[in-house]
């Protein structure tokens, strides 16, 4: 089990978070008409071996997204931050 | 390289078995070959076998990092079916279906290949509705199905949970007579002997870990056992896709995931079928040895880690009892993992790149192995040719960018939820 320490309620099982995915990705402004941009929001990945920067909501917990950066080969985590202040 | 045979096995009896041979030649690298493929897992060495034995290209090199067979085609659940709905997939795994049935012959290789038959249970007319709609489209494709009410599937498989107490009652089942499994280190041994056999070069113990390039074009590898040059380079490194793509400058829709297959101790026979839960996500059919192998879900998150969470394990033997009650007292013996590389459609990629002198062969996610045979004769076909088989026109690279996704689970591009 992943432990995640949550900025708001502390350390918690993995198992009370869902997990949202790369949080690098670059939305594209609402009526950007690039198609490109947009296939790379959508679809492409950097998908690294080492230090990622994904999305996790704390579902049963405070219900906060969070920015976690977890190394994808040891789990081990560097740091978890309210998402709303990192993209701030 | 010497045949397998009745007599082969009475001779070497015999003399007490001392005269076995090696089942493929463990090469050094040449300085350049025609193609190289990266990656010995059950793609790359079945597309080695098939450029050498449907398209006379013998000037060959497979590099593995590890082993042959120490990647997913030796840590898989050996599932093989070809009960797809969507066009593209439909086609195609009927097609590697039709290849497996062959497969022992033409390898001369015994890989254990058992039409044991699989089923899936619906747990609603409903979803009985949609199967009978899989079933169709199967059908209209010349391919076996059948869909079972609730007592032939009791019939079939009697020791599943007919309760009143059922969590999910059973209402029905998809059946397809000619799944199955296979021997999964047969296949990638019987495929390396017949490549070798060929006079392709498999090389263990070498790992890619840069590209050589001249000017926009690939021209060869850069390996820890030396520089290598190729004429035209296949990549089939499973979970790895992304790692090795970077290096070439191409970006791919691409996650690498975790998925776990279990093992229980063995006992005496009890499942003859491979059986699948439609209400979660489980599945299990029983090993030669007894032991009953299973899997669920993802891990759920990107990981290059091979452990498994145990999380899922129990979120997995929860649904299996919840679908067999009979095997709530069986002891766990072990659980692995492998690193899938996982597309946005769960759909696989065998594809030209933009890279000159690059060939794609990819995003295989939990469903690669039956894809095995169709894979390496479609990847041969590419890298002979230099164009794209018809058979897997859908499985382009281009198709996301396109909108024309093959996504069997309708999951949208959310590499953990396919
Ligand atoms: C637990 C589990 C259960 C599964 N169950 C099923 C199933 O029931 N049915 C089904 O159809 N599919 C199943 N699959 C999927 C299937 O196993 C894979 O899709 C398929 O095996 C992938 O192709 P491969 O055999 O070529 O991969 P692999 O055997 O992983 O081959 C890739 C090889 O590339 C090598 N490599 C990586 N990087 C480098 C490098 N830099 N240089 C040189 N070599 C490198 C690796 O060491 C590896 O040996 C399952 C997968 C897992 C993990
Ligand atoms: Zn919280």
């Amino acid at each position: 089990m992943l432990r995640i320490d949550c900025p708001c309620c502390g350390v918690r099982d993995h198992s009370e978070f869902r997990y949202g995915g790369d949080a690098t990705a670059e939305r594209p402004a609402h009526d950007n008409p690039d198609l490109d941009a947009w296939y790379r929001y959508v679809y492409v990945r950097a998908n690294p071996k080492g230090l990622h920067r994904e999305f996790w909501q704390h579902v049963l917990g405070c219900r906060q997204w969070l920015v976690v950066e977890r190394d994808t080969v040891t789990h081990s985590i560097h740091s978890v931050n309210f998402s709303r202040r990192q993209r701030a | 390289m010497s045949r397998y045979s009745v007599f082969s096995l009475l001779r070497h009896a015999a003399t007490g078995n001392r005269g076995w041979q090696r089942a493929w030649r463990a090469a050094s690298p040449k300085a350049s070959y025609d193609v190289v493929i990266i990656g010995g897992g059950g793609h790359g060495l079945a597309t080695a076998f098939y450029l050498a034995e449907n398209h006379g290209i013998r000037n060959v090199a497979v590099l593995e990092k590890g082993y042959i067979g120490g990647g997913n085609v030796g840590r898989n659940t050996t599932v093989i079916r070809s009960n797809y709905l969507l066009d593209g997939n439909t086609q195609f795994y009927e097609f590697s279906m039709k290849l497996w049935e062959g497969m022992s012959a033409a390898l001369n290789f015994n890989v254990m290949f058992s039409q044991r038959g699989q089923l899936v249970t619906a747990h609603s007319a409903d979803q009985l509705d949609t199967f009978s709609h899989r079933a169709n489209v199967m059908r209209s494709n010349g391919i076996d199905a059948e869909i079972l009410d609730r007592d032939a599937v009791r019939k079939l498989v009697p020791y599943l949970d007919f309760s009143d107490t059922a969590r999910f009652p059973i209402h029905g089942a998809i059946f397809q007579g000619r799944a199955g499994t296979a021997r999964h280190d047969a296949v990638a041994w019987g495929y390396a002997r017949g490549a070798s056999g060929h006079g392709v070069d498999i090389i263990e113990g070498c790992e890619v870990t840069d590209f050589v390039r001249q000017g926009d074009r690939i021209v060869g590898v850069e390996t820890t056992r030396g520089r290598i040059g190729a004429g035209r380079v296949g990549l089939a490194v499973a979970g790895h896709t992304s790692v090795l793509a970077q290096k070439a400058g191409l970006e791919l829709p691409i996650e690498s995931h975790l998925l776990q297959a279990f093992v229980t101790e063995p006992v005496k026979p009890l499942v003859d079928h491979v059986v699948a839960y439609g209400a979660d996500h489980f599945y299990l059919s029983q090993s030669d040895k007894g032991g009953l192998v299973f899997g669920g879900n993802l891990d759920g998150y990107n990981s290059y880690s091979q452990r498994g969470n145990t999380g899922v394990l129990r979120e997995v033997c929860e649904a299996a009892i919840a679908l067999m009650p009979n095997i709530s007292r069986l002891r766990l013996l072990r659980h692995w993992g492998g690193i899938m590389d996982m597309t946005p459609d769960a759909s696989p990629i065998i594809s030209l790149t933009p890279v000159d002198g690059l060939y794609l062969n990819g995003g295989w996610c939990y469903g690669g192995f039956k894809a095995t045979p169709a894979s390496g004769w479609c990847f041969a076909e590419m890298l002979a040719t230099g164009e794209t088989p018809a058979l897997i026109r859908g499985y382009g690279l281009g198709r996301f960018r396109s909108g024309h996704m093959i996504d069997e689970a309708g999951a949208g591009p959310f590499a953990w939820l396919q």
